[in-house]
């Protein structure tokens, strides 16, 4: 029998506080029975200005800022911003910071991407067990970030000219274990998803971004890779001492959210190759250099690094004041969904959750 | 393709548009900016706008755009200068996506009107707010300089 449904298109608010936005996104979703006809983010809700306060600052004082960016790998927005900083002040940390830097950063990713995939999983309907097995491995690299420098999530460790505190044997030790174990962990976390059938029929075929889509969009990260285009800043304009590493790129072939979570959990193993690698080669000697406290830059400067989500870009302009004149930070999660609405377009409300949630965005870093 | 080689492009296809020179691009006349970045992306292959903001230099706002290009692995700085008086400069959405929300942020935060834009609205700050924040002229409750020791 054939029924004739008069239907209607409806707005739907998702969201500023929903459990599958990852933040206070309010996305505006204009709905045909299931399907999502058109969808239009407001952003903002986190704004705090702080590129206005950056004015008002020196850098110097800026660099605890960098840590609410990001608040999930805030490691990597202090390297960022200090190796700007470092560029425009023609500044070079000591050899042994740039090893202590590049393990902190990747044990940051590594904390980073084990949020992705476990909230990601947890909006596909995997409610507990990913995001506690999650929890408790990364629980172990913030303690470790506990005993550096004191803190478990806005680190300020990552400084001007170094790093705030030295490795000690101790530390070292609990790195190496860790090396170990997470190692045999993630193997966990294959047979817990990447080899669950529900979580692929689920994810497979979600979100496609296609390589031109990306470029478009200035989409970055795994979330690029996952499209097949081989590009990492680490490996494409290395930085640090990363051209020392031996170390793979692993890329997607479809550009689904499936590609999206695959290519984390190859990042994880590939950081734990490069922080192996580090740990055996820190050089001994200061883990700061010798700089002044007080900084006058001039002229400007771009400096782009791999955070866990893509290209975190400062832009810095001086003009010989201690205060700097411009400071614009182009954020990875910002350009990744401003693709959003493209990208969900056409798909049920239940694989929009599966798209945004492969895409993993901050918003702290969005609003900034 | 090197930054030399692109600005002798940029000179030779638009005679007159670059009027100055930079240690990572060039500073583009408002005139031509529309045909030059048109370039950029049709025939010399710079794929991604990677980022897009803005300087307030008092009498002018410089509008700067990092485009990369992933086929010569290079990036290069442009920049439009704009005079107060006249804060319009063409959209460049049709070109590259990305370019959408960066130019509302740069409308919301300094008040620059794109072109051509499809939707140019405040993006960070509520709507209807008249001013600018990051304007240097802007006087804030909040915005205090911090004693540097």
């Amino acid at each position: 029998m054939k029924t004739t449904m008069v239907t209607e298109e409806l707005i739907v608010n998702m969201g500023p506080q929903h459990p599958s936005t990852h933040g206070v996104l309010y996305l505006e979703l204009k709905l045909n029975g299931e399907i999502i006809t058109d969808c239009r983010p407001h952003i903002g809700y986190l704004h705090r200005s702080i590129e206005k306060i950056a004015e008002n600052r020196s850098l110097v004082q800026f660099v605890p800022f960098t840590d609410r960016l990001d608040y999930l790998a805030s490691m990597n927005d202090n390297l960022g911003f200090c190796l700007a900083a470092e560029k425009l002040l023609q500044l070079e940390a000591p050899a042994r910071a740039q090893y202590l830097r590049v393990i902190v950063a990747e044990l940051n990713r590594i904390a980073s991407h084990l949020l992705a995939i476990s909230t990601f999983a947890q909006d596909l309907g995997a409610y507990a067990t990913p995001l506690f097995f999650a929890m408790r491995d990364r629980q172990k690299v913030v303690q470790i970030f506990d005993e550096l420098c004191g803190q478990r999530l806005t680190y300020n460790y990552i400084r001007i000219g170094g790093v705030a505190g030295d490795l000690t044997p101790d530390i070292a030790r609990t790195i190496n274990e860790f090396v170990l174990y997470f190692r045999k962990m993630i193997n966990d976390y294959d047979d817990l998803l990447t080899h669950n059938i529900i979580f692929k029929v689920r994810s497979k075929g979600i979100g496609i971004i296609s390589k031109e889509f990306a470029l478009d969009y200035a989409v970055t990260g795994p979330s690029l890779r996952a499209s097949g285009v081989k590009w990492d800043v680490r490996k494409d304009e290395p930085y640090l001492v990363y051209d020392k590493f031996d170390f793979d790129v692993p890329v997607g072939a479809n550009g689904d959210a499936w590609d999206r979570y695959s290519v984390r959990i190859q990042e994880m193993r590939e950081s734990l190759r490069i922080i192996e690698q580090a740990m055996g080669a820190i050089p001994e000697g200061d883990p700061v250099a010798k700089v002044n406290k007080v900084f006058r830059p001039s002229g400007e400067v771009y400096m782009r690094t791999e955070s866990p989500r893509g290209d975190l870009g400062f832009y810095i302009v001086g003009t010989g004041d201690v205060f700097p004149y411009r400071l614009k930070i182009r954020t990875p999660s910002f350009s990744n969904i401003a693709a959003l609405p493209a990208l969900i377009k056409g798909l049920n409300v239940s694989d929009a959750v599966c798209a945004l949630g492969s895409l993993d965005i901050v918003m702290g870093e969005i609003d900034r | 393709m090197d930054l030399a080689a692109l600005v002798q492009e940029l000179q030779a296809s638009i005679p007159g548009a670059v009027i100055e020179s930079l240690p990572t691009g060039v500073v583009i006349k408002k005139e031509d900016a529309a045909k030059a970045f048109s370039l950029l992306k049709n025939e010399l292959s710079f794929e991604s706008l990677q980022c897009l903001t803005a300087v307030d230099r008092k009498e002018t706002i410089e509008v700067v755009y990092h485009v990369y290009s992933f086929t010569h692995r290079l990036m290069a700085t442009l920049k439009v200068v704009l005079p107060m008086d006249d804060l319009n400069v063409a959209s460049v959405t049709g070109l590259w996506s990305s370019a959408d929300w960066f130019e509302r942020e740069v409308y919301d935060l300094f008040g620059v009107r794109f072109e051509g834009h499809p939707d140019l609205r405040r993006i960070l700050n509520p709507d209807g707010w008249t001013d600018h924040p990051l304007r240097k002229d802007f006087k804030g409750a909040g915005v205090v300089p911090k004693p540097v020791k």
